[in-house]
């Protein structure tokens, strides 16, 4: 009898699931009449705003992840290093994007940020970007924090540096050649979740008036009916290639470790 | 200078420089901003300090905005508690093969994360008007979603398209709570001559409870922070607070700038007291899931 009922619970949520997803790619296959094919993606990939779009979110989300490896491995180990009454504050601070909404932080950045401000970022484009940029590292500031704490935690971070220093070995030298190796797979799995994050993120982008891909797609959703469809196995398929990425990598470490 | 008594007090305040960077990069991007919002919702145009903008939400539409969108959160949190309680319980305990839980781990991931603009496309290419379920059902059975008074623009398609990540985002937080079940405990309980209600009813959901409830929470204010699913499905029209806001930032349709610091005031308090209620009860169930 509870099986029954665990698989009939099962079997609803995987319907659910699959749904939308069947929907939205028989949809996006119906452009010609009569017949499937291919032809909303054709014009999805000839349209020279998607690949303009979709660039312009790539190198905004490299270089989000650039910013976040060097604001978060340093304070991080740091923390455990020699702060730890300091983790508290910084934990709180990391949660912080998930209590305040995307929507508002972006709201204080137009209003902080305008032209007439002491940081007048708003005011050319390359500024704009740099803002943007920094909202994304703060949308991705929990998701990378966690994970390469927690990838700090699988090593002795005193003893490696105290051998280290004993080599002779600077600050740097030890951050970038001696932890971040080691935390690798970690700041890896941060980076894929960060790049599907801002590669599907529309509010910011939006309000901050920047070419992304988020805001592309929802101008094509308000004007056409079967490219969007496409767009959304497009970014299905984004999606679950960051994520099945990040699987990877965590597979391919414990392989390692296994092997060790 | 390092001969003075205070010497060795003095130097303890540097190790914090390691982590001045981060914390300018918090201040600048993220405190900084939100205490605008913030200051904002208290001063008039001039600068002064005032109560009447927060007065002046009390607005027909305003009041409307909050109501819909605390009850969508409401809602949506609710349903994403139940069915994703329902689907994890029924992986972990229901005698499914061991071989699906994977998969639905893997699939959580990826759909708690596909919220957005292309969710709003799945399920307009779905349920909207020409949809793939909205045409079958009319062809083949000939039921009328239309007509049965359904629209996929309103308050329950907005429901039924967040329930998209909100379920996956509760299968995830949910399964390792239940791992921390024990055996020991069902065992115990039998032995004590309880049933299977009996246990759920007794042992297993008191202990749960705080997770249970600080998932909701966090499910709540996940939905009520949430903008481009609903801007993508509906457009600027629906009245909830996002939307309300993203109109408010693009061309001041509230007519008062300070009125939108209100808004969005309002909108850091409710996810901040549903965060809170997270956190604080995810640290009181951990007592027991270690």
């Amino acid at each position: 009898m509870t099986r029954f009922f665990a698989w009939g619970t099962f079997l609803l949520g995987c319907v659910f699931f699959a749904l939308p997803l069947i929907g939205m790619t028989e949809f996006s296959l119906k452009m010609r009449r009569g017949e499937y094919s291919f032809d909303a993606y054709r014009r999805v990939f000839e349209d020279q705003r998607f690949w303009d779009t979709f660039s312009y979110s790539l190198i905004l989300a490299a270089a989000t992840i650039v910013v976040g490896v060097l604001l978060v491995v340093p304070t991080a180990y740091w923390v455990r290093l020699k702060l730890p009454q300091a983790r508290p504050v910084i934990e709180f601070i990391t949660l912080l994007p998930l209590v305040i909404p995307a929507i508002v932080i972006v709201f204080g950045y137009i209003r902080l940020y305008n032209t007439s401000s002491f940081l007048p970022l708003t005011g050319s484009a390359l500024g704009t970007d740099i803002l943007l940029t920094m909202g994304y590292t703060t949308l991705a500031l929990p998701y990378m924090y966690r994970s390469v704490d927690t990838g700090l935690r699988t090593i002795d971070v005193a003893t490696l540096t105290e051998a280290a220093q004993s080599l002779g070995a600077g600050w740097v030298t030890i951050l970038a050649r001696i932890i971040l190796p080691n935390v690798m797979v970690a700041v890896l799995s941060g980076a894929f979740l960060t790049l599907a994050i801002v590669l599907g993120e529309f509010t910011m982008a939006a309000l901050l008036n920047r070419p992304a891909f988020g805001p592309f797609m929802q101008l094509l959703g308000a004007n056409r009916a079967y490219e969007p469809p496409a767009l959304a196995v497009i970014a299905f398929a984004i999606t679950w290639g960051c994520m099945g990425l990040m699987q990877l990598v965590t597979r391919f470490s414990k392989h390692e470790r296994a092997k060790a | 200078m390092p001969k003075q008594p205070g010497g060795q007090r003095l130097r303890l305040p540097l190790e914090w420089l390691g982590i001045l960077p981060f914390l300018i990069f918090a201040m600048l991007f993220l405190i900084m901003p939100t205490m605008k919002i913030v200051i904002g919702a208290f001063q008039t145009a001039d600068g002064s300090f005032t109560l009447q903008n927060l007065i002046d939400l009390n607005t027909d539409s305003i009041r409307s905005a909050y109501w819909t969108s605390l009850k969508l959160s409401f809602v949506t949190a609710l349903l994403g508690c139940a069915i994703g309680f329902a689907m994890a319980a029924a992986v972990v305990f229901g005698g499914i093969p061991k071989g699906v839980r994977n998969p639905l781990v893997t699939f959580s991931g990826v759909a708690s994360n596909f919220a957005g603009v292309p969710l709003a496309f799945a399920f307009i290419a779905t349920l909207g008007p020409v949809g793939l379920v909205t045409v079958w059902l009319r062809t083949e059975f000939g039921i009328n979603l239309r007509a049965m008074g359904f629209n996929l623009l309103s308050f329950w398609g907005l429901v039924i398209t967040y329930l998209f990540f909100q379920i996956p985002l509760m299968i995830l937080i949910i399964i390792p709570a239940l791992d921390g079940l024990k055996r020991e405990w069902r065992e115990a309980a039998a032995v004590l001559g309880a049933t299977g209600a009996q246990y759920w009813r007794m042992v297993a959901l008191p202990i749960l409870f705080p997770s249970l409830l600080g998932t909701f929470a966090l499910l709540f204010a996940n939905a009520f922070g949430a903008v481009a699913t609903a801007f993508a499905l509906t457009g600027p029209q629906l009245n909830i607070v996002p939307i309300k806001l993203f109109a408010q930032i693009r061309g001041d349709v509230l007519g008062n700038p300070n009125l939108g610091y209100a808004l969005a005031f309002g909108m850091i308090v409710i996810t901040a007291l549903a965060n809170f209620l997270y956190i604080w009860l995810r640290v009181r169930s951990e007592r027991w899931l270690k």
